[in-house]
């Protein structure tokens, strides 16, 4: 089965290109610094809050279109790894009462973790069958945390502190916090560039392209994806525990299926397998769902409609749109 | 406190739990044969379910239209609903990955859950037990409610006349000649593009009559329908779609399984299912009915 992305190929494949700044090709540095220019005025006329909140999905995002875009991987079920990271953060730094430093790297650690005995368990079938898998291994996990009480079942985890970030910086203020946020999401955008243009992200894509070939060249596919699938986990346990370090909570909305099919949804309005799509689909969304939040059951259905518009006209996303547009990778 | 072996107990949830794995089988007999003949995961499939359940409310409430009225109005409604949701939108997608198919079906689900949300607002609506069917019958080791009695057999009968038809009559070959190669039967001029649209119609039918046999005993509510698909996807796993026998068995089997969690870990019985994919990948990742890749 082709994947998601390469079911029309408009543009050459990406030659090796002379220019180079933090392994970013000409056309996507200057979508890059365009980006940092942004998160730089943005919060003098934007609720800081609001800009934290899509960072945090723009990596969650990122992770997501890792696995999606790149190895061809289809998963509905990351509200279990965002999920579980965020509860292992907040329970880390109230219960443990570990700095937030390590409790966000505990609720990495430990999404990445359930990703790789996920990843172990649905690898086995592929497909429409791995989307299904992912989708019953969430709904277990979300199941458990109901019930579970380490998660604190309705209520959630509350009051999270946000601490001081390696005894140097006081997050308790918003734009600590903010430029915090900022210089981690800008270094995740040049990690996530860099894994996909590694000779890692070659294999991952020759995977996605053709699975079979990929093997018949000596490549363990399997753990390929898994290795992806893994990482992938372990980058949305990271921004869901950015997101609880930020709001101060982890709850059951968290893990829940909503979560799972809003990644799914970012990915597909910003651009599956392009780099700056999370990006741009994570603004998008997220405001929508500010605009509609005051109207309730109306977002579900404007999410419905989004979805079933982008699939049927705009398969490319936004960014994949603007690619063909500028004839250019971005 | 766990092992509470009280054997009445025990035979009781399992009935009980037969109920919740008719509803299995109908769904998953439907998910199996759009999926067949399409090549799409329909996502929106318990959507469709939950859909025959609020038409046959809206039929009562609106109209005074009954329990058996709606039976058969209501599947036909969602089989319309179906036809109109193939040829505008799930038709465009067949030449292209199927993943995409998924996608369209998972955005048509949060669409019409949303829609449904804004009419009906967050909570249930109740659904009475027909007159007929009201009062229990005594089998021995506890008081069966006449009503969940008529939902094992009508539902066990329903998937095996399904059963038949795609296997043992002249409609059913074509179908699974279609199935296997859509040119070829296209070939020998049969509309195949009218089966594709009649199939889908018939799978969220299928559907809408679970969802309306479903009404008297699960509250009505906007979220019964996306609770319900992933179970079923998780049965569809277990089973393989291979088989239309194997779906059947798989999703009876299944609600027994849930019943005897209820009764001997309760805490459990919302998870066993999953936990029962969970085994079954591991040990025979093809499914129980599933054919080889």
């Amino acid at each position: 089965m082709s994947s998601a992305a390469t079911e029309t190929r408009p543009l050459p494949m990406e030659g090796r290109d002379s220019f180079q700044f933090l392994g970013f090709t000409r056309a996507r540095a200057i979508f890059f610094l365009a980006f940092v220019v942004v998160v730089v005025v943005s919060p003098l006329a934007v609720y800081p809050i609001f800009l934290m909140k899509v960072y945090c999905f723009i990596i969650f995002a990122c992770a997501y279109n890792l696995l999606l875009g790149y190895t061809g991987l289809m998963s509905f079920g990351h509200a279990a790894f965002f999920g579980m990271g965020a509860y292992l953060c907040g329970y880390a730094a109230t219960q443990w009462g570990l700095p937030v430093g390590l409790a966000v790297l505990a609720g990495t650690a430990y999404a990445g973790l359930l990703g790789l005995v996920f990843g172990w368990i649905a690898i086995r079938r592929q497909g429409l069958y791995f989307g299904m898998i992912t989708l019953a291994l969430a709904q277990m996990v979300y199941f458990v945390a109901l019930k579970a009480p380490f998660t604190g079942g309705e209520d959630g985890i509350q009051s999270v502190p946000r601490g001081t970030l390696f005894g140097l910086v006081d997050l308790s203020s918003n734009m600590a916090l903010y430029w915090t946020l900022s210089v981690i999401l800008l270094a995740v955008l040049v990690f996530y560039n860099r894994i996909v243009h590694s000779p890692f992200g070659q294999v991952l894509r020759a995977i996605r392209n053709n699975p079979d070939r990929t093997k018949s060249l000596g490549v363990d596919v399997d753990r390929f994806k898994l290795l992806s699938f893994v990482i992938s986990a372990a980058l949305s346990g990271f921004a869901a525990s950015l997101k609880t370090v930020l709001f101060g909570i982890a709850t059951l909305t968290d893990v829940s299926l909503n979560i799972s099919t809003e990644v799914v949804l970012i990915n597909l309005v910003g651009g599956i397998g392009t780099i700056f799509g999370p990006v741009v689909g994570s603004y998008v969304i997220l405001m929508l769902e500010q605009f509609m939040a005051p109207y309730g059951p109306w977002v579900l259905l404007i999410q419905g409609i989004v979805f079933m518009l982008f699939v049927l006209i705009f398969r490319q996303g936004i960014v994949g749109e603007l690619q063909k547009r500028l004839k250019t990778h971005l | 406190m766990p092992f509470d072996l009280n054997l009445n107990l025990i035979l009781g949830q399992m009935v009980l739990g037969l109920v919740n794995g008719v509803f299995y089988a109908i769904l998953s007999l439907g998910l199996a044969i759009i999926f067949g003949l399409l090549g799409v995961i329909n996502f929106a499939h318990g959507v469709f379910f939950m859909l025959g359940a609020f038409l046959a409310y809206m039929l009562g409430a609106t109209l005074g239209i009954g329990y058996w009225g709606s039976l058969l109005i209501a599947p036909v409604l969602v089989g319309l609903i179906g036809i109109v949701v193939e040829v505008l939108l799930i038709r465009r997608l067949y030449k292209i990955d199927h993943l995409y198919g998924l996608l369209l079906t998972l955005g048509l689900a949060l669409a019409i859950e949303g829609l449904i949300r804004i009419v009906f607002g967050q909570q249930g609506v109740p659904y009475p037990i027909p007159p007929s069917l009201r009062g229990a019958v005594d089998i021995g080791f506890m008081l069966l409610p006449l009503y969940r009695v008529w939902v094992v057999v009508a539902g066990i009968v329903l998937c095996l006349a399904t059963w038949f038809v795609i296997e043992r009559t002249p409609l059913g070959a074509k179908l699974r000649a279609a199935t296997d190669n859509p040119a070829m039967v296209q070939a020998f001029g049969i509309n195949v593009p009218v089966m594709l649209t009649l199939t889908y119609a018939a799978g969220v039918a299928l559907a809408g009559v679970g969802g309306v046999m479903a009404a008297p005993v699960m509250t009505i509510d906007p979220a019964m329908g996306t609770n319900i698909v992933i179970v079923v996807f998780a049965v569809v796993v277990i089973g393989g779609m291979g088989s239309i026998f194997g779906s059947i068995v798989t999703g009876l089997g299944l609600g027994l399984l849930e019943g005897l969690a209820k009764a001997t870990f309760p805490s459990a019985s919302s998870t066993v299912i999953f936990v029962a994919m969970v085994i079954i990948l591991v040990l025979r990742p093809r499914g129980l009915f599933g054919k080889m890749a």
